[in-house]
């Protein structure tokens, strides 16, 4: 990011910045940048607490008034918002009785399915929730998606659901959209979770859970270099990387 | 909490250790009051309209986001998995904040607000999007951009 402020005021333009990663602005150092404690993903502290964003925001902006730079601030108020229960957050979702008589090692296609069709209510509760919904990048419908990554799994090669673009990015948008679907219909759903409690359960407990990790091995045993790339931390984010080789 | 702390330790400490590009003397540019800046945002966080191309590994390329896009129509296609999409998911403001930047200029904060904003997709090396960024720097300049905040994810 910081790379883009030397180009942009080489341009012309004062810069300013939010930092998420204070060792690599430190190297960088970007003309005016806000180092701040927040989570990746997340570089104006928390959703829906828009005077916190604005306090972030307005301190932002401040650094374009100093009169020499570079500038590099403080800000070091945590962002509002819930805690990790010590507990753990748990998904009210009754994935029981009918459920475990298909077996995802035996028929994966249906027995994600049959989680995914647990799910919709939420899903269509958090569209109308959130007003919005970020699934749909791939512009599939879900069980064109999962046929095509339970395919895949079988075999590589498999045809692609998506004309126009590379294998490794079908793959790559088709789990993206099933991500953004779980995560959307566990938000909407009693109670609040933390974005960790979320990636536990989506990585540990859901039945394409099972389906991610050995799309994962799979990718890491082809000789495909962009697809083994991916199965490094491309598939299972690096803080869940303990979940890889569990099936 | 998707932080880097979160990370595995030999990730961490890789992540953390990263050697970045060097940029020499900064340039340094004194805008107008606050008052009177014209703000653009751009973002490295793989956000675009519904219906654009998804971004791609390591692409330099980038999406326009033109100043009225509804919030229903943003999704994300960045490439990594390794930071949190739920606040997103929930709030484009806390990645994007074009409410809270249309609410200063409201305000009298800032003087207005650029009719298009950019996001490119981190994780990319800088030098595949600096020839994008000279490109865009045109269009910023007749949009009359003053002041541009960089929004990284």
């Amino acid at each position: 990011m910081g790379g883009l402020g030397h180009f942009l005021e080489r341009a012309g333009f004062a810069t300013t910045q939010i930092s998420l990663v204070r060792e690599h602005t430190l190297q960088i150092n970007p003309p005016r940048a806000l180092l701040t404690p927040f989570e990746l993903g997340r570089p104006f502290g928390a959703p829906n607490e828009p005077e916190f964003q604005k306090r972030v925001l307005v301190e932002t902006l401040n650094l374009l008034t100093r009169d020499k730079g570079p500038v590099l601030e403080e800000w070091t108020e945590a962002a509002p918002g819930p805690k990790a229960d010590l507990e753990g957050w748990t998904c009210p979702v009754d994935f029981g009785p009918g459920m475990d008589a298909v077996d995802v090692n035996v028929d994966p296609f249906t027995a994600v399915m049959q989680e995914i069709d647990k799910l919709r209510p939420w899903h269509d509760t958090a569209e109308k929730k959130l007003g919005r919904t970020t699934f749909g990048i791939a512009n599939l419908e879900l069980d064109v998606i999962v046929r095509y990554l339970v395919d895949f799994i079988e075999d590589t090669d498999a045809p692609l659901p998506l004309s126009g673009m590379p294998r490794y990015q079908a793959v790559k948008l088709c789990i993206d959209d099933l991500k953004a679907f779980y995560f959307e219909s566990a938000l909407a759903q009693p109670g609040v979770a933390t974005d960790f409690e979320l990636a536990n359960w989506y990585y540990a407990e859901t039945i394409v859970s099972d389906m991610l990790v050995r799309l994962n091995s799979v990718c890491a045993a082809t000789d495909d270099a962009v697809l083994k790339r991916m199965s490094i931390r491309g598939i299972i984010p690096a803080h869940q990387a303990h979940r890889k080789n569990s099936c | 909490m998707v932080q880097v702390d979160e990370f595995p330790d030999d990730f961490q400490k890789e992540f953390r250790a990263r050697v970045m590009p060097e940029y020499g003397d900064a340039a340094f540019v004194k805008p107008p009051e606050l008052k009177d800046c014209r703000v653009a945002l751009i973002s490295t966080a793989g956000v675009h309209r519904r219906g654009d191309r998804p971004f791609t590994h390591e692409s330099g390329d980038y999406r326009i986001i033109e100043k009225d896009l509804a919030a229903e129509d943003f999704v994300m296609s960045h490439v990594s998995t390794n930071f949190d999409r739920s606040g997103f998911q929930q709030d484009i403001n806390v990645a994007l904040p074009l409410d809270r930047l249309n609410e200063l200029a409201e305000e009298g904060v800032i003087g207005s607000v650029a009719d298009y904003h950019y996001a490119f997709m981190g994780a990319t090396p800088p030098g595949k999007m600096k020839p994008n960024i000279e490109e865009i720097s045109r269009t910023l300049k007749k949009d009359n951009v003053t002041a541009i905040v960089l929004c990284p994810v």
